[in-house]
């Protein structure tokens, strides 16, 4: 990450209130990831210990210090969604995907595509549960989700279909 | 411009009504997260273009979320002295229908779901919009919406988030106005106490009782904190009232803080909803060019500000003492209370936290008096409650009723019952704290004090409707698994006490489980429940402890087979 894009992101900080996660969150998307030497200089730069920023970017499940796939899939797993069969939904993207490992509940971290295509991963909750179930691609939302459907939406981003 | 003189704001109202009410047609678009997904955003490109292709005298205007979710993508149109007709169901292909209706002096009947003659907006001013139509139903005729009462939701859909001249002109900043030119701080607070507002958060807790023991502690400075951190999942009526009614917040936590005594507050948001950040900045900057956030507010002594921080995926920040952490650049680990947040809160301030709903509801206390807003709902849980009725029901919505409600009301006379002629079977309220309801308690009210009686919390208002093929058992697991992965590690009941709720739970689920797991399982939750160290973990086995209550033979079932 560059220094100067960096300086700019703590410049809109002047107060400590929500100062950190703040600066954290607009790293993590701006680079779609938390890169160690961004930790580094951002460590250097606020005299705060490299440990506590760890601490937080582990805490906190919406950073990443891996990178991630040009694609993130996110599915959500909110308790209309569960009614309505989040389930299926996020087994169909692991098969669809081609991801066998899949998203483990013990871990709850993302999975990537060996082509560095997409990133499956879900979420508690987005609050869109009126159109339950949902899934997000990158920035797009789609409600109604069924099993059926995913290919179609894949395909907007690229995916295609494995012929085997 | 600063509004900084009766009229000025008077002045700027009006412009707001010309922009509400223009001369020439006006059609809105829903485009709260919900609309905007199923096709509100295309919609509105497509309207936007063709009005300009074709140089039509149409005002556009995106607005928030009317509640019927459902129905969504709705589109309303009002053609000057006709009522504001809502479309709903609408799709792209339909625009051109639309525009041609609308060119014509009409709309298109087929997508017509009802039409709304006047709209009191309860600050004070009521919207005549006009008469015709009249085969279109009236919007109390149609169940969802007539069996409703809004009081918080009464600008949402219909006026444009991204425009304070909008939420101006329906009375908006009244109160505000009122009462920093009129009332002293302690009339406000006692205003708040006496109309009974209780937390919206979920515990119930005296909202003017909280501002007055943060108002009576010595200190340099305090703070007062929005709590728009939303983590149940279920649950989305925050996020809407701040999408959708941005304004509405803002002037809640200035009375406040004008009652409280304080001049910084805080709104802590969680990063799942980007477009609620978005709309609150704005309105914000929007009030700091009026004069009503920042120095001298509508120009008189009093100061007060407002910046947003942003959470980053972590249930237990709802938790108040996580949620200070959180800001304060820390992990979200909750400590023990006391001290209580209004002894040492934010940077060891006394600090008010309130929920997003709470703060809302205190403008129209300001504006109608505690007399009238105690009219309203049942003794001691006045006022409503906006919940979010969702899951296995027919239609989907935000639903707002008086507290006191019966849950029968709201699944089955604004709900209307099971989705696609299916049994209801149960409803989840309180997300991960609560607990499961059978269909055979849907006679207990929906107050506080009610649904703790019956094992589960009125929470944050989710409402979650369960059909007669939902697996009880799963059901606590899934509550359990969740809890499991937003534990924050701290204290042992919790940690490990909720992994062998979901081990146990996901044996019996597998039929490797026996009676002794059930009396093992029963043991451990009021065991997690008496000794984890904050609400996340006191609260976690609900969804156990409840399903075991009512829904004991499926479990039995599952150790048998």
């Amino acid at each position: 990450m560059d220094e100067k894009i960096l300086d700019d992101i703590i410049s809109r900080y002047d107060s400590p209130s929500g100062r950190l996660l703040g600066i954290l969150g607009e790293i993590q998307n701006s680079e779609r990831y938390i890169p160690r030497e961004s930790l580094d200089m951002l460590a250097a730069k606020l005299s705060v210990p490299l440990s506590q920023l760890y601490s937080l970017v582990t805490f906190y499940s919406f950073f990443s210090l891996q990178p991630v796939g040009d694609h993130r899939v996110t599915v959500c797993m909110g308790t209309a969604c569960h009614v309505k069969g989040a389930a299926a939904i996020l087994k169909t993207l692991e098969q669809l995907l081609r991801l066998p490992e899949g998203v483990t509940e013990e871990t709850r971290s993302p999975v990537t595509t060996e082509d560095n295509a997409f990133t499956l991963e879900i979420a508690r909750c987005f609050g869109a549960c009126s159109i339950a179930p949902v899934l997000r691609v990158d920035n797009n939302l789609y409600g109604y989700a069924t099993p059926d459907g995913l290919p179609a939406i894949l395909e907007e981003y690229g995916w295609r279909k494995h012929e085997d | 411009m600063k509004i900084e003189s009766h009229a000025g704001f008077i002045n700027q109202q009006r412009i707001g009504l010309q922009k509400l009410k223009p001369d020439i047609p006006r059609i809105t678009v829903g485009l709260a997260t919900c609309g905007a997904a199923v096709g509100g955003t295309a919609i509105f490109e497509r309207l936007k273009k063709s009005i300009e292709e074709q140089g039509l005298d149409i005002s556009l205007i995106p607005t928030g979320c009317i509640g019927y979710c459902r129905e969504e993508p709705i589109v309303t149109i009002t053609h000057p002295g006709k009522p504001l007709v809502l479309l709903h169901k609408v799709q792209e292909e339909d625009t051109d229908e639309i525009l041609r209706a609308v060119k014509s002096g009409s709309v298109p009947f087929d997508k017509a779901l009802c039409q709304i003659e006047a709209w009191d907006h309860l600050m004070g001013y009521t919207i005549n919009y006009g008469e015709g139509f009249e085969e279109i139903p009236l919007y109390e005729e149609i169940p969802f919406f007539g069996r409703q009462h809004k009081v918080i939701l009464r600008d949402t859909g219909l006026i444009n988030p991204e425009d304070i001249d909008e939420f101006i002109a329906v009375g908006g900043y009244s109160a505000a106005y009122l009462a920093l030119t009129g009332m002293h701080p302690d009339q406000v607070l006692e205003e708040v106490e006496k109309s009974g507002l209780r937390g919206r958060g979920g515990a119930g807790f005296p909202a003017g009782l909280k501002w007055r023991i943060t108002r009576e502690k010595e200190s340099d400075i305090k703070y007062i904190i929005c709590n728009g951190d939303e983590g149940d999942p279920g649950a989305y009526m925050n996020r809407n009232e701040m999408e959708s009614d941005p304004h509405m917040l803002i002037e809640g936590m200035i009375l406040g803080a004008y009652a409280i005594g304080v001049q910084e507050g805080l709104i802590y948001i969680r990063a799942e909803y980007p477009l609620a950040i978005k709309r609150l900045k704005h309105a914000i900057e929007q009030a700091r060019e009026y004069g009503i956030l920042g120095p001298n507010i509508f120009g008189t002594a009093f100061s007060f500000d407002i910046q947003i921080a942003i959470g980053a995926g972590a249930f237990v920040c709802g938790e108040s003492t996580a949620l200070i952490a959180s800001i304060e650049g820390r992990t979200g680990r909750p400590h023990p209370r006391p001290p209580r947040l209004t002894d040492s809160g934010l940077w060891g301030k006394p600090t008010d936290l309130n929920n997003v709903e709470t703060w809302c509801n205190v403008p129209v206390i300001i504006k109608n008096g505690s007399d009238w807003y105690t009219t309203i709902g049942a003794p001691n849980n006045t006022g409503t409650k906006v919940f979010s009725l969702v899951g296995d029901v027919d239609k989907v919505g935000l639903v707002e009723v008086p507290l006191g409600t019966t849950l029968s009301t709201i699944v089955f006379d604004v709900g209307n019952g099971g989705a696609d002629g299916k049994q209801v079977k149960a409803v989840q309220t309180g997300g991960p704290s609560g607990g499961c309801i059978p269909a055979r308690l849907f006679d207990t009210t929906v107050d506080y004090e009610s649904l703790n009686a019956i094992g589960t919390i009125m929470g944050s208002g989710g409402i979650v409707v369960m059909d007669e093929e939902t697996d009880m058992v799963d059901i606590a697991r899934y509550f359990i698994s969740f809890a499991t992965g937003e534990s924050c590690g701290k204290c042992i009941p919790c940690r490990e006490g909720l992994k062998h709720l979901l081990l146990l739970l996901n044996r019996i689920l597998a039929g490797k489980g026996t009676d002794a797991d059930l009396v093992t399982l029963k043991d451990l939750s009021e065991t997690i429940v008496a000794t984890s160290l904050c609400g996340l973990g006191q609260s976690a086995p609900n969804p156990v402890l409840t399903t075991l209550a009512y829904f004991r033979e499926e479990y039995e079932e599952l150790v048998r087979s």
